[in-house]
C-alpha cells in the first residue's frame, strides 16, 4: 500500500529531472555512518482491509459497557449527530492552523463562535481558542498569574488527581511552587487558604464543582484571594455552567476547564479541549490563538488571528507559552455541539443530570453502608461510602454492563450521573448494590 | 454573508430534544445558581447544517487542494484512519476505566510504542504529548529532571540554532532553561565554531531540528551531537522533519538522547484547522525512568500500565490525545516499514523536482539540493519590485495553491517554505511550478495586481493592525 500517486515511470523521469542518477543521490548528505543498513523491523505492510479488520478486532478487546456511571474528569453525555456530522468535513478536518485568513475564514469564524460560547458560559470577559485540555489549561493559567516575588500557586487535595499532578509537573520544570492544602467536609478550607495566602502567592486554583463533586463557596475563596493581591483561577466543568453561578459572578480573573463535556466523544482520554478565559486585564497574557474580528479592504468583515505577538513565533523565549498547535477541531464541536443543544438544550443536560444524580444518592444512600460521604451541595457527582471491597461492586455491576463509580483510594466510590443515565438504569444499580451487600 | 450562528438565533427554536427526565425535578439552590441564562443560540437543525455546511466551504483543507505549507508536512489524511478512530470500541472508552476493561487501547498504544522506538532509533516512547510544542516541553522537562537527579542543576543553558522554529525556545523557557542563540551558516546549518565556542560546563542541552528548518541534513550531525555530549550536555531533536528521513536514518543513531514527533505532520493525522495533534517523545534507556506516567507494558498478551520509577508526573490528562495517535498506527500498519521509507524518498523527490524547476526563476538561497522542503528568498524581488513574500502567497491564492510557509525561518529574509509531501502528483507540482512563475512575471509587470490579491476568496487582506488596536474577540 502507498499513497503516492507517481506511477515508477513519473517517479524515474522526474528524477532524472533533478539531475539525480538515483533516490540514493537525493540523501548523499546523510553521512554514510548513519544512514540505515537494513529496513525498519515494523510489522508488514498490509492492505486497508487487512488493517481495518486487524484495528476491529483490537478494538474489540476493549468492553463496552451499556451504562456509564463513572465520571472523575470525563463525563459521558448524548452527542447528536448533526455533531459528528457537521464536525466531520474534510474542509475543516485537513485545515491547517489558519495563517492565511482569506481561505479560512470558516474556521477562523467557528474560532470567533467558539470564543463567544466561551464567554457566554463563563461569563468572563476573553476567550482564547482552547489549549491541550483542561489540565494543561490550568497550568496555563498558573504559568499567566505568575510574576517576580509570586512563584506559588495553592491548591486544595479537593482538585481532580490528574489536574494536580500536570499543575506539578509544569510547576517542577519552570522551578514554581504549587501548596496543596487540607479540605474540610470535602471542601475549600479557608482559614487554611488565609494562613497560605503570603506574599508569594501568585494565585489559588479551584474546581467548581470540585473532584467529589460538591460545589465550593466560591464567593469567600475569591474575596480572601483578592484581598491577599493574589489572583483567582477556576476550573468550571462546562456543561454545569449552564446551571451553577458563573467564574465571573464569582470573580474569577481565570476560568479554565475540561470542555470534553460539550459533545466530544470520550475516546480514551482524547482529543479534548482545555477552554481558557479571562478578564480583560489578563487578555494579553493569554496563551495560544485568538481570533479578532475586523473588515477587509472593502470593508467586509474578516476574521483573523490576532494579538500574536504574545505568541511563541513572535516572542520566541519571551512568550509565556510555547503552544501552537491546539484542539481547533475539538473547539469545532464543542461550538457545534452547543449550537445544536442550544441555550434550553444545555439548561435540560444540566438539570436531568442534577436532578438524576439527586435522585441516585438518595436511592444509594439509604442502602446500609452505602452513606454520603459528604453533606456539601453537590452537582451530578457524589461519593459514598463502601461496606465492602468496592471491586465486588463493580465486577457486579458489570455483569449487567453497567460501569460503576470510580473506586478512591480510601475505598469510597465517586459516582457520576449525567442526562443519559435513565431511571432504570439507577435503580438497577440500587438493587445490585442491595444484593451484593445483603450476602 | 458571515452571519454568526448567534445572529440566526431564534427564541424558542431547537435542534435537539431530549427524552423525558423521568425522576423527580430537583433544582440547585439558588446560591448556587447562574443569574440569567447563557445566551446559546436557539437554532432549527437545518440552519445549524446550512451554517457550519457554509462556513466549511470556506475553509481550506488537503482535501481541496496542493498544500505545500513547509515545516508543517501536509500530506494526504487516508479516510482509513478516520474509521479507525470512528470505532465504538475505541471512541466509547472512558478513560477512568480499569486496565483490563481497555486491553484494546493499551494494545494500540504499546504497539504504537514499539513501532515509534524503531523508527526513531529511541528505547521508549511516552504518547502522553498532545502536540509538538507539548512534546518539547516533555522532553525537555526529562532533561531537567534527569539534570537535577544526577547533581548537575548548574547546567542551566539551553543552546537553540537562530534558525529554530518559536516553540524551541518558547519550550526551554517554560522548563526555566536560559536560552543560548546561536549564529547559523546561511544553509541553516549549525556553525560549528560557534557551538563549540558555545558549550561549557553549564550547557544543559541543544535543541536541533534535523532535517533543519531550511530543508536541509546536517552533514555535521555526528560531530554536533558529539560536541555537546562531549562538554556533559544532552542532545534533543525536533522530529517535525522527520518525514524526510523514515527508513534512511534515525535520530538515535545520530546520537540523539531525546527526540519528539509530529503525528499530525509525519504519520498523517489530519490537522483539523489548528488540531489536534499528537506529539509523542522518544527517549534513550537513561531517561526513561522520567517519562510521564502512566507507560505500558506487555506480558503474554496482557497490558498493563506502569509509572516510571521518577517519573516527572503526567503532561496532559489521562493518555494523550489517543483518537489521533490511533490514526497514526492505522498508518503506519498500511505503509510498514518499506512503505515508510517510499513516503520519505517520494517526499524528499518531489521536494527537489519543484526546487530544479524553481531554482532559474526565484532566489534559492543555497546550493545543492534539498531534502523533503526548500526554501526560497523574495530579498531580492522585494527590492526590484516591491512584491513581498506575503504578495506571492496571496497570488498563489488566487491560483488555487494554498501558500507556503511564510517569514519562516527567521534566518532567510522574505522566506517561502516549500513542502509539497510525497502525495502530490507531478501535475500538481508542474501547475504550482508554473504558477509561481507567472507570479514572478506578474511582479515584474504588473505589481499592482499583486499588491490587490487575492481578489477570488470571500474576504480580501484582512486589516490586522486595526483587530489588535482594536481587540473584537467575541460576539
Ligand atoms: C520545526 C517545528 N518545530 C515545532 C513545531 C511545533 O509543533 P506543534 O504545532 O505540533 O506544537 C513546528 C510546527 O509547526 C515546527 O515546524
Amino acid at each position: 500500500m502507498s499513497y503516492i500517486p507517481g506511477t515508477a515511470r513519473e517517479r524515474a523521469e522526474m528524477l532524472a529531472d533533478t539531475g539525480c542518477k538515483s533516490i540514493d543521490d537525493l540523501f548523499s548528505c546523510v553521512p554514510e555512518s548513519v544512514r540505515l543498513k537494513a529496513p525498519l523491523n515494523l510489522p508488514e505492510a498490509q492492505t486497508e482491509f487487512e488493517v481495518l479488520s486487524d484495528i476491529e478486532s483490537i478494538a474489540a478487546k476493549n468492553r463496552q459497557y451499556k451504562a456509564i456511571f463513572r465520571g472523575a474528569g470525563a463525563y459521558n453525555h448524548f452527542i447528536p449527530e448533526v455533531v459528528k456530522s457537521l464536525s466531520s468535513r474534510s474542509e475543516f478536518v485537513t485545515a491547517y492552523t489558519p495563517y492565511q485568513p482569506e481561505v479560512s475564514q470558516g474556521i477562523l469564524q467557528v474560532i470567533f463562535e467558539y470564543q463567544s460560547v466561551i464567554c457566554r458560559l463563563t461569563g468572563m470577559d476573553v476567550s482564547n481558542a482552547g489549549v491541550y485540555d483542561g489540565a494543561s489549561a490550568a497550568a496555563e493559567a498558573f504559568a499567566m498569574c505568575r510574576e517576580r516575588g509570586r512563584n506559588k500557586l495553592i491548591t486544595f487535595s479537593n482538585i481532580k488527581p490528574q489536574v494536580l499532578s500536570v499543575l506539578k509537573t509544569y510547576a517542577c520544570s519552570a522551578g514554581a511552587k504549587v501548596e496543596v492544602i487540607a479540605c474540610v467536609d470535602g471542601l475549600a478550607d479557608l482559614g487554611a487558604l488565609g494562613c497560605a495566602l503570603d506574599d508569594t502567592a501568585a494565585c489559588v486554583y479551584i474546581e467548581q464543582p470540585n473532584y467529589y463533586g460538591l460545589i465550593e463557596n466560591a464567593q469567600d475563596i475569591a474575596s480572601l484571594v483578592h484581598e491577599k493581591k493574589a489572583k483567582l483561577i477556576m476550573g468550571c466543568e462546562p456543561v454545569s455552567l449552564a446551571l451553577l453561578k458563573t467564574p465571573a459572578e464569582y470573580g474569577a480573573d481565570i476560568a479554565v476547564g475540561e470542555a470534553q463535556g460539550l459533545g466530544l466523544e470520550l475516546s480514551f482520554g482524547g482529543p479534548y479541549l482545555g477552554y481558557m478565559a479571562s478578564t480583560t486585564a489578563n487578555m494579553r497574557k493569554l496563551p495560544g490563538r485568538i481570533v479578532g474580528k475586523t473588515t477587509d479592504s472593502e470593508g467586509r468583515d474578516a476574521y483573523v488571528l490576532t494579538l500574536q505577538a504574545r505568541e511563541q513565533h513572535i516572542r520566541r523565549e519571551k512568550a509565556s507559552s510555547s503552544i501552537c498547535s491546539n484542539e481547533a477541531l475539538c473547539a469545532l464541536t464543542a461550538t457545534i455541539y452547543c449550537a445544536a443543544v442550544g441555550r434550553e438544550g444545555l439548561i435540560e443536560v444540566a438539570s436531568q443530570s442534577y436532578s438524576k444524580a439527586h435522585y441516585a444518592a438518595k436511592l444509594f444512600s439509604a442502602i446500609p453502608g452505602f452513606g454520603l460521604r459528604f453533606s456539601g451541595e453537590f452537582f451530578n457527582e457524589f461519593i459514598t461510602d463502601c461496606p465492602c471491597d468496592a471491586k465486588k461492586i463493580m465486577s457486579a455491576l458489570a455483569e449487567r454492563s453497567i460501569l460503576g463509580g470510580k473506586i478512591l483510594d480510601c475505598g469510597r466510590i465517586l459516582w457520576c450521573v449525567t442526562e443519559v443515565n435513565t431511571k432504570a438504569q439507577i435503580d438497577e444499580v440500587a438493587s445490585i448494590l442491595k444484593e451484593v451487600t445483603a450476602v | 454573508m458571515s452571519e454568526l450562528i448567534f445572529e440566526k438565533s431564534h427564541e424558542g427554536r431547537r435542534a435537539v430534544y431530549f427524552p423525558e427526565c423521568g425522576v423527580e425535578s430537583v433544582s440547585l439552590p439558588e446560591k448556587y445558581a447562574r443569574t440569567s441564562p447563557a445566551p446559546l443560540p436557539e437554532v432549527a437543525e437545518v440552519d445549524l447544517v446550512r451554517h457550519y455546511t457554509n462556513l466549511s466551504r470556506k475553509a481550506y483543507g488537503v482535501d481541496n487542494g496542493f498544500y505545500p505549507l513547509g515545516s508543517c508536512t501536509m500530506k494526504y489524511n487516508p479516510k482509513i484512519n478516520e474509521a479507525a478512530a470512528a470505532l465504538p470500541g475505541f471512541t466509547h472508552m472512558h478513560p477512568q476505566l480499569d486496565e483490563a476493561d481497555a486491553q484494546g487501547c493499551l494494545e494500540i498504544m504499546y504497539k504504537l510504542s514499539r513501532s515509534l522506538c524503531e523508527i526513531t532509533g529511541m528505547d521508549a516512547i511516552t504518547l502522553q504529548p498532545a502536540a509538538g510544542a507539548h512534546g518539547e516541553f516533555t522532553g525537555l522537562s526529562l532533561i531537567g529532571a534527569y539534570l537535577r537527579d544526577n547533581g548537575m542543576s548548574a547546567r542551566t543553558k539551553l543552546i537553540v540554532p537562530d534558525s529554530a522554529h518559536g516553540t524551541n525556545p518558547a519550550s526551554a523557557a517554560m522548563n526555566g532553561f536560559t536560552i543560548v542563540n546561536i549564529p547559523s551558516t546561511p544553509d541553516g546549518f549549525v556553525d560549528l565554531d560557534a557551538l563549540k565556542n558555545a558549550v561549557g560546563d553549564d550547557t544543559a542541552a541543544l535543541m536541533l531540528t534535523n532535517p533543519n528548518t531550511v530543508g536541509r541534513f546536517d552533514r555535521n550531525i555526528l560531530e554536533i551531537s558529539k560536541t555537546v555530549h562531549d562538554a556533559g550536555g544532552l542532545v534533543y531533536y525536533d522530529g517535525a522533519n522527520l518525514n524526510a528521513i523514515m527508513g534512511i536514518a534515525r535520530p538515535g543513531d545520530m546520537g540523539f538522547d531525546v527526540v519528539h514527533l509530529n503525528m499530525h505532520k509525519t504519520f498523517s493525522t489530519p490537522h483539523g484547522g489548528g488540531g489536534p495533534g499528537s506529539g509523542p517523545v522518544g527517549c534513550k534507556s537513561f531517561l526513561e525512568k522520567y517519562l510521564p506516567s502512566p507507560l505500558v507494558c506487555e506480558d503474554n498478551g496482557k497490558y498493563t500500565f506502569f509509572t516510571p520509577e521518577k517519573s516527572i508526573g503526567k503532561v496532559q490528562s489521562f493518555y494523550g490525545n489517543f483518537l489521533v495517535y490511533l490514526k497514526a498506527y492505522c498508518y503506519i500498519r498500511v505503509l510498514g516499514g518499506t512503505g515508510l521509507k517510499q513516503a520519505s524518498e517520494n517526499a524528499v523527490l518531489n521536494a527537489n523536482y519543484m526546487l530544479e524547476k524553481l531554482r532559474d526563476t526565484y532566489d534559492i538561497p543555497f546550493e545543492g539540493s534539498c531534502m523533503h522542503e526548500f526554501v526560497m528568498s523574495l530579498d531580492k524581488l522585494k527590492h526590484e519590485t516591491g512584491i513581498s513574500a506575503s504578495d506571492i502567497a496571496k497570488g498563489l491564492i488566487d491560483n488555487g495553491i494554498h501558500p507556503p510557509t511564510m517569514y519562516f525561518p527567521l534566518i532567510v529574509h522574505e522566506a517561502l517554505m516549500f513542502e509539497p509531501t510525497e502525495t502530490e502528483s507531478r501535475e500538481t507540482l508542474d501547475n504550482a511550478v508554473e504558477v509561481m512563475k507567472k507570479l514572478y512575471e506578474t511582479a515584474k509587470t504588473a505589481p499592482d495586481t499583486l499588491h490587490a490579491a487575492p481578489v477570488t476568496t470571500p474576504v480580501g487582506r484582512p486589516d490586522e493592525t486595526a483587530a489588535v488596536r482594536n481587540p473584537i474577540l467575541k460576539y
